[in-house]
């Protein structure tokens, strides 16, 4: 017996259509044979399957055809829970709405703009350097001084503006701020022992705020190999940081960490770093750990605890390179880093004999 | 929607009887009574006219399979049960689509129906299963299934329908068709 043969068979026996003889024949054979009943299980499923399948099918049909006497759309309005007011304006009238919230903010970009809000040069931003007495107490002494001229001959200069320089070539070459020497030219550097010296301002970028001062004095012997080197890249967030410098008559030295590659408003010259500064300090080196210049302190932020400004180097390495180019002469940086094993106590004392205070008199 | 069938809701038992008896008057006017109903959760919860009618007659067939198979206790109202399965089939669908925000603006009380979905799940993908067989096929075999099994024709028709010269010829092919669709069905994974 075939395939198709049995099958008919299998289905002619589900469907009852076997007379008694058959049937009996039938289930004699299916139950002599598994293969057989287990062909006339899954026939059974299967026509179930299918029986379910033409039933769903058909159900299916009379639901659509009841559906397309509905009038769905008309019900959907009536169903549809409307937004409240503000929704609806919004929907409405949002291009309106975008373009004249684009004006107002346009117009009130632009009364900030004309009014100086976005000004970098506010009221906060304070200067380091430091004002050794105001205008009136210096009158006040120069008067003073002028009365007693008859028991003292000469009187002493009074200097203007105190700050800090660092060496850039063992030359005489020294870094500082633009705003510590501004367009004065009466500037004098004093060495860690002491010494003055009168230097002259070579070079000065007011944007950047730096100011490089070469030392004209017949006193100057020229120092020592330079220590340190100049980072060209930049440094990276949580970097110990430190800065000596000469915010008093004696030295001082301070630590912290990078904070922000970023300075005031998002400025990108300056970093911000965690070191606590006086008014003095300004112009003095920024270290890393490793010996490298990594920029120059310039400013503070008055209104916030401990939040501090420097120039990265990479601009005062732009600056040695206009010297360069203006004095037509190159301007040989140290390659060499002596410092760069050392521990910090020992950094200092060579770093020491680099770091000037500045004194800048009034013309 | 006129006055008329809306006057005409029927009761929860004469829906099941209804069934029963295959009514289509019955189905006509159960299908009419909730179908609002379930526009409004759909059209109102991120859904189109569209998808209101796929869910809701998915809902119906969930409804229909359960009476037939004898297996419907009506523990809320029909109202309360159709409403819950929609709402459930309607949930799922969103997430599928990702579109559910986590929140549903609810017009009725509901009850849980994961159970019920669970069977009809199974059933479902019989369904697509026969479906996707029938699809695989071809002709004239897919036709000759379709008549004698769904249309329930005789094979006489079928016989007159293809030019067989008899109704032996016709039934031998009817057999190697429905073994193809068998194999089909049973070998899909």
């Amino acid at each position: 017996m075939n395939d198709g043969k049995l099958l008919e068979e299998i289905e002619r026996y589900l469907n009852g259509e076997m007379n008694a003889e058959e049937r009996k024949q039938f289930e004699a054979m299916s139950s002599s044979d598994a293969a057989i009943g287990q062909k006339i299980a899954e026939q059974k499923e299967f026509l179930k399957v299918l029986k379910q399948y033409s039933e769903r099918l058909a159900l299916e049909e009379r639901l659509n055809a009841i559906h397309d006497e509905i009038d769905v759309h008309t019900l959907a309005d009536e169903l549809i829970v409307h937004p409240s007011g503000i929704v609806r304006l919004w929907r409405n009238h949002h291009s309106k709405i975008s373009v004249a919230a684009s004006i107002a903010i346009f117009v009130a970009m632009f009364a900030m703009f004309i009014s100086g809000t976005f000004n970098n040069h506010d009221a906060k931003y304070m200067q380091l350097a430091r004002k050794v007495g105001s205008i009136e107490s210096q009158t006040n002494q120069l008067k003073q001084r002028v009365a007693q001229t008859t028991t003292k001959p000469g009187y002493h200069i009074v200097d203007k503006f105190r700050a800090t320089g660092f060496a850039i070539t063992a030359d005489g070459l020294i870094a500082t701020n633009y705003h510590v020497v501004g367009d004065n030219d009466s500037v004098y550097v004093q060495n860690a022992a002491g010494k003055l010296f009168k230097a002259k301002v070579v070079f000065v970028a007011p944007k950047t705020d730096i100011a490089i001062l070469k030392i004209a004095d017949t006193a100057f012997k020229g120092l020592a190999a330079i220590p340190y080197t100049f980072k060209r890249s930049e440094s990276d967030l949580a970097e110990n940081v430190y800065t000596y410098g000469y915010p008093q008559d004696s030295p001082v030295y301070g630590r912290g960490e990078l904070t922000s590659s970023n300075g005031l408003n998002g400025d990108s010259t300056n970093y911000q770093i965690s070191i606590p500064l006086n008014p003095g300090n300004s112009g003095g080196p920024l270290m890393d750990g490793r010996g490298n210049i990594i920029g120059i302190i310039n400013a503070k932020e008055t209104q916030l605890e401990g939040v501090h400004f420097a120039i990265k180097s990479s601009y005062l390495l732009s600056a040695i390179d206009s010297v360069s180019k203006e004095d037509n002469a190159k301007v040989l940086l140290n390659t060499k880093n002596s410092m760069v094993n050392l521990s910090t106590v020992q950094q200092l004392k060579k770093l020491k004999n680099y770091v000037f205070m500045v004194k800048v008199y009034d013309k | 929607m006129n006055k008329e069938t809306k006057s005409t809701v029927p009761t929860d038992s004469e829906v099941i009887l209804g069934i029963l008896n295959n009514s289509e008057s019955v189905l006509k006017r159960l299908y009419v009574a909730y179908f609002p109903m379930v526009l409004q959760l759909i059209i109102n919860n991120n859904g189109t006219p569209d998808d209101a009618k796929d869910i809701y007659q998915e809902a119906i067939i969930i409804l229909y399979n359960k009476v037939k198979a004898g297996d419907f206790e009506l523990s809320s109202k029909l109202k309360t049960f159709i409403y819950s399965i929609c709402r459930r089939l309607w949930l799922k669908r969103l997430s599928q689509m990702s579109r559910y925000g986590g929140d549903i603006k609810d017009f009725h009380d509901y009850a849980p129906v994961d159970d019920e979905l669970e069977k009809q799940s199974d059933m479902d993908v019989q369904f697509s299963k026969m479906n996707a067989a029938l699809q695989l096929l071809g002709e004239p075999c897919k036709t000759i299934m379709e008549d004698f099994y769904i249309h329930n024709r005789s094979m006489q028709d079928i016989c007159e329908r293809f030019g067989y010269t008899n109704a032996d010829n016709a039934k031998t092919q009817k057999y190697k068709c429905l073994q193809r669709l068998k194999k089909l069905f049973f070998h899909q994974k």
